[in-house]
């Protein structure tokens, strides 16, 4: 049973008019679904555009310049010409050469583990972090690499995770048409039970139409209670939703991974789920007033 | 006396079919006491509709407490409806609710304050004999209870105009009796009451009460004069 609450402009007394228990069966039932899928895709899209966010923010000015020359001594004479080069050049927050080791170790799944033919040319890599606020430092870092080794090739790291990013950001628009279209379907059955109810009670609603009761009067009776219907209903849905979450919240901490690691809500993510039910009521409120408002206009 | 209620050449039609009331011409005045006889299908029930203003006519004036009601903007015509009391023939008690919040409808829709509704409900319960069931439900009460409750929620808002569709079908000829002393009585304090019926023993019962007889959708003086009751008729 849906707790009876007192809501500002109606008397308990005025509440009674219209009989104790849930409008249109279902519908609580129906709009926990609902939720229940919305929280998710939200939760989802939320998640998706905090990682891109996050991604981008880390690979924005983060290049790899790979020394590719052949002779061992020409590379590191090119490799540390390159360091004295970054050093100098503006726009450049920090660099570092990639140890032998950690090459190595990239290359394993190929080469094996136990370790590289020494004859083998195995590019200097140099990691790069450019100051992304400072316009030009890419242009200026290619001109320094044409300059000083010009068989190196630049590669910004975006060029690599760039995919991935617009995928993440075609999943989080996507999320976010699922929630629209929920939204209207939830909208549109609350509609369905604001007239079924009407239908339902329309004995009474026509004595009170003809006591004098105003179509607003008649319409707060049934906000109240397609509204609680509807907060009874999103907040079992986002309840479930919540336990759904945490459970893939610990498999993703499981996994260790540190893209899906950035999957987070945070604080306004967080505080869009838990302003669902509110919303849900409201938007109930709205839609059981105005479905009933256009009802009664066509009534004498 | 001024009128309280005028008629001009008013026709009612439902969907296609032929006119249920044909050119009805009448006025009353205020504070007036009125039968509205005929046999059944003779169109009664659809005068009232009209009255309490469930319908609109299909054709013709009708004043309302000197106001045109069939040009008058939907969202005016509830504060005149409160000033209307109802009986219905069917007596649209509503199912969920107490007799006394049955009858505590018409004061809630006014807006009056629950604390101030408790006394009048008790009073009116007292008059019509179901002081001791204020929190019955209506499906248990025999047709003639269901009847004065409907007549009690009719009457508690002290209406400038009473429209009473049957009032005494379904009560005996002493509770008939009684209501229609209620009716006499709010009659005298100044409300107007009008009170359709068959029932010849009513009509004999308001000596002073004018008669409208409606035959075939249509009120056979098309001056629409009233004509006090027939006293033989009214004791035959």
């Amino acid at each position: 049973m849906i707790p009876s609450l007192r809501l500002p402009g109606l008397s308990a007394a005025q509440a009674r008019l219209l009989p104790e228990g849930r409008m249109a069966g279902p519908m609580p039932w129906v709009i926990a679904i609902m939720i229940f899928l919305t929280a998710l895709a939200a939760a989802t899209g939320l998640a998706l555009s905090r990682s891109a966010v996050s991604l981008q923010a880390d690979l924005a000015g983060r290049v790899t310049v790979q020394v590719m020359e052949a002779n061992p001594v020409r590379r590191a004479q090119e490799a540390a010409a390159l360091e004295a080069g970054l050093a100098r050049l503006a726009g450049v927050a920090a660099f570092r050469r990639v140890p032998e080791a950690e090459v190595a170790a990239l290359l394993a799944p190929w080469f094996g583990a136990d370790g590289l033919d020494r004859d083998l040319p195995v590019p200097l890599l140099i990691d790069v972090t450019l100051n992304p606020k400072l316009q030009g430092a890419m242009p200026a870092l290619t001109h320094l690499v044409d300059d000083l080794a010009p068989a190196a090739r630049v590669q910004p790291h975006g060029q690599w995770l760039g995919p991935l990013v617009g995928l993440m950001q075609a999943l989080t628009w996507l999320a976010g048409v699922l929630v629209l279209m929920m939204a209207g379907a939830a909208t549109a059955i609350v509609g369905l039970a604001a007239r079924s109810a009407l239908n339902t009670h329309r004995t009474t609603i026509e004595v009170m139409h003809l006591l004098g009761a105003t179509d607003a009067q008649i319409a707060r009776l049934f906000q109240r209670r397609i509204g609680l219907d509807a907060l009874f209903g999103a907040t079992i849905g986002l309840v479930a939703a919540l336990m759904a979450l945490a459970l893939i919240g610990q498999r993703v901490a499981a996994l260790g991974s540190e893209l899906l690691g950035t999957a987070t809500l945070g604080a306004t993510g967080w505080l869009t789920l838990l302003a669902l039910p509110l919303v849900t009521a409201l938007v109930a409120v709205l839609t059981a007033r105005l479905t009933i408002l256009l009802t009664l206009r066509r009534w004498l | 006396m001024g009128h309280i209620i005028q008629f001009e050449h008013v026709g009612l039609r439902y969907g296609h079919s032929p006119e249920t009331l044909s050119d009805i011409s009448f006025a009353l005045a205020k504070g007036g006491f009125y039968f509205l006889t005929g046999p059944s299908g003779a169109g009664k029930t659809s005068l009232l509709k009209l009255l309490y203003l469930a319908q609109r006519p299909s054709r013709g004036v009708i004043r309302l407490f000197g106001d045109d009601m069939v040009t008058m903007a939907r969202d005016r015509l509830p504060a005149y409806r409160r000033r209307i009391g109802v009986v219905f023939q069917d007596f649209r008690l509503v199912p969920h609710l107490s007799i006394s919040d049955n009858i505590a409808l018409p004061l809630r829709v006014g807006g009056m304050a629950d604390a101030d509704i408790a006394q009048p409900v008790d009073e009116i319960l007292h008059w019509v004999g179901l002081g001791d069931r204020a929190d019955a439900l209506p499906a248990t009460l025999s047709g003639g209870e269901q009847q004065r409750v409907a007549i009690a929620r009719a009457v508690i808002s002290r209406p400038d105009l009473l429209v009473a569709d049957e009032p005494t079908g379904n009560v005996d000829p002493d509770m008939a009796a009684r209501l229609l002393r209620l009716f006499d009585a709010l009659n005298q304090l100044g409300t107007t009451v009008i009170v359709a019926t068959h029932d010849l023993q009513l009509l004999a019962g308001i000596p002073h009460a004018q008669i409208m007889r409606l035959a075939n959708g249509r009120l056979p003086d098309p001056t629409g004069l009233l004509r006090h009751p027939p006293v033989a008729a009214g004791r035959a």
